[in-house]
């Protein structure tokens, strides 16, 4: 336990340093990975934790972005900060509980092809229809400030990111240490033991879906004010599909593993089509990206997070902390 | 996946349709049988999702060794003389032969793998094993021989679907792409595990999406979904549920 927490303080703080060591590419790089970190850990919150796939979580990551551009003032003024996240961490919410309270009636399979259908409903909403701005998007010209904050600067930009990201991380590992969190860990192993010991699961998964599409659509206002343009692309099935290959690959249950997981997954693209190691061949960067995935899936059976103990374990020939280790499903 | 990449197999080697469609078929289960064996056979003590991020891994080696070594061009096929022919309907109307050949083939498929299914031991032994993988073991069936069995036997029928739709819809990098997510909504509203369900979810799907076209050309590509979500609140375990 010490040395996660030394890891993840350390790894903070060298983001916090990033700007400083590296030129504007990494930075931007960067700060587009920690966006994708903050929306994987809302998915954390859904699969790792209490248990429910959910395959249309960028639906909430859409709505959050295109909020930010259609709600913002149509003249040349700015919008306020906190106003404009409010209000995509609000919709997105709120989309997600409309969602949440119908898919929930389902279970397993059935639950994740649900918020699949829905994601795709609000995907062709954007793209069939003018209201959204169809294929090509919409581009915003005026970015959100506040005060001295001015998000057109990527310095400021940047640590804005950084400060969502930690706030997100602090505010998950601390709501999984609440009785509320205790709850959602608890339906995730059996779910029938829960409602047998008078717990009334469905307020708990509604709850905690509705709290991630928030969490996500706050992904969805970074992506959206830092690129300054949104596309239908980012409510699609690919990019929900990327997001939870990426908290597989990080390790599900541990809620550093979502960070881990974005950072690692996007890293390897990042290396993959890399011109400068690759030549000509970087236009080939999905067979390395899906023979590492492979290898990762073959190798490390609980993700990445658990390849240090693991590899404790195989220098000491001891087991360390069974209790961490994905508790059995039934079947 | 599959469904991908055995026109491309039926496109380079050219030749005569038939043959080349039972070639396809052979190797394909060969492929199937090796795909299990090497990369999903140690994952079923796992949790799912470590079998999607496999599949999802090799999705993106395959496409891209399709890539490498076949190039990215749309190839067409051609219908095989015997079928090229057109059945008149009444005067200005006709209807390909080749349509009905793909109907009546699939039809043909599906009462077989209804009565594999539902009449043989090999059945029984494939149902029950998706039940109760430990059981079925215990009672001396081997289990992994039957499950690289069923895999190889899922690859085949999707490299046929492939195959014998290559002729009307030519082959195109990232076919699978667009297919994919449609079997799966079809699968889901068919109830998972009922033949029944799948045939009738998919001539749902089918005519939903072609008279959406037709009828409501804004709304055509949200209309299947609209369908699967409200069926999965009607039914929560789909049309026909096992």
């Amino acid at each position: 336990m010490r040395y996660q927490k030394l890891f993840i303080a350390l790894a903070f703080g060298l983001l916090a340093f990033w700007p400083f060591i590296s030129g504007s590419y990494g930075t931007d790089l960067v700060s587009k990975i920690m966006i994708y970190a903050l929306f994987a850990l809302s998915l954390e919150l859904l699969v790792g934790t209490t248990g429910l796939v959910c395959f249309g979580q960028a639906a909430f990551f859409g709505i959050g972005a295109y909020s930010v551009v259609l709600l913002s003032p149509s003249d040349t003024s700015a919008s306020v900060i906190w106003i404009s996240l409010a209000e995509a961490i609000l919709l997105a919410g709120v989309f997600a509980l409309l969602v949440g309270s119908l898919a929930l009636r389902t279970q397993g399979i059935y639950f994740i092809m649900v918020t699949l259908a829905f994601s795709q409903m609000a995907y062709y909403v954007i793209h069939d229809t003018p209201f959204g701005g169809g294929t090509d998007g919409i581009y915003m010209y005026v970015k959100p400030s506040w005060g001295v904050i001015d998000l057109d600067k990527p310095a400021h930009m940047y640590g804005f990111i950084w400060v969502s990201l930690l706030a997100g991380f602090l505010f998950l590992s601390q709501l999984l240490r609440s009785p509320f969190g205790r709850a959602l860990a608890g339906i995730k192993v059996n779910e029938q033991r829960m409602i047998a010991s008078g717990f009334s699961v469905y307020p708990y998964k509604l709850a905690a879906f509705s709290l991630s599409g928030a969490l996500a659509g706050w992904a969805g206002y970074l992506f959206a004010v830092k690129d300054g343009f949104v596309n239908p692309e980012l409510l699609g099935w690919h990019l929900s599909g990327t997001v939870l290959v990426m908290i597989i690959l990080g390790g599900l249950g541990h809620i550093r593993g979502a960070i881990v997981g974005a950072f690692a997954f996007a890293l390897l693209q990042e290396f993959f089509q890399s011109e400068i190691v690759f030549g000509t061949f970087a236009k080939h960067w999905h067979l390395g990206l899906g023979l590492t995935i492979i290898a990762c899936v073959a190798f490390m059976p609980n993700g990445l997070v658990t390849v240090p103990r693991q590899f404790m374990e195989r220098l000491s020939g001891r087991s360390f902390n069974k209790s961490s280790q994905p508790l059995g499903e039934q079947s | 996946m599959a469904y991908a990449l055995a026109p491309f197999v039926s496109a380079s080697f050219g030749g005569e349709f038939f043959s080349v469609l039972v070639l396809g078929l052979v190797l394909s289960v060969i492929l199937g049988y090796l795909l299990e064996w090497l990369f999903f056979s140690y994952l079923y003590k796992r949790e799912h999702l470590q079998q999607v991020l496999m599949t999802y891994g090799l999705i993106l080696v395959f496409e891209e060794l399709r890539s490498l070594l076949i190039g990215d061009d749309v190839h067409g096929v051609n219908i095989p003389p015997i079928l090229d022919v057109s059945i008149p309907l009444n005067d200005m109307m006709t209807y390909p032969l080749y349509r009905i050949f793909i109907s009546s083939v699939c039809l043909l498929l599906c009462i077989g793998m209804w009565f594999v299914f539902t009449r043989t031991r090999l059945g029984m032994m494939i149902r029950a094993g998706s039940t109760n993988r430990e059981m079925v073991q215990s009672l001396g069936i081997d289990i992994t021989l039957l499950y690289r069995v069923v895999f190889a036997a899922g690859v085949a029928l999707a490299a046929f679907a492939g195959m014998i739709s290559a002729p009307i819809s030519s082959v195109y990098p990232g076919m699978g792409d667009g297919v994919l997510i449609v079997c799966f909504v079809i699968v889901i509203i068919g109830g998972v595990g009922s033949i029944k369900g799948a045939m009738m979810a998919a001539l749902l799907i089918g005519l939903v999406d072609t008279f959406g076209k037709l009828l409501l050309p804004q709304v055509a590509g949200v209309l299947v979904y609209v369908l699967m979500a409200l069926i999965l609140l009607w039914r929560p375990r789909g049309l026909f549920k096992v």
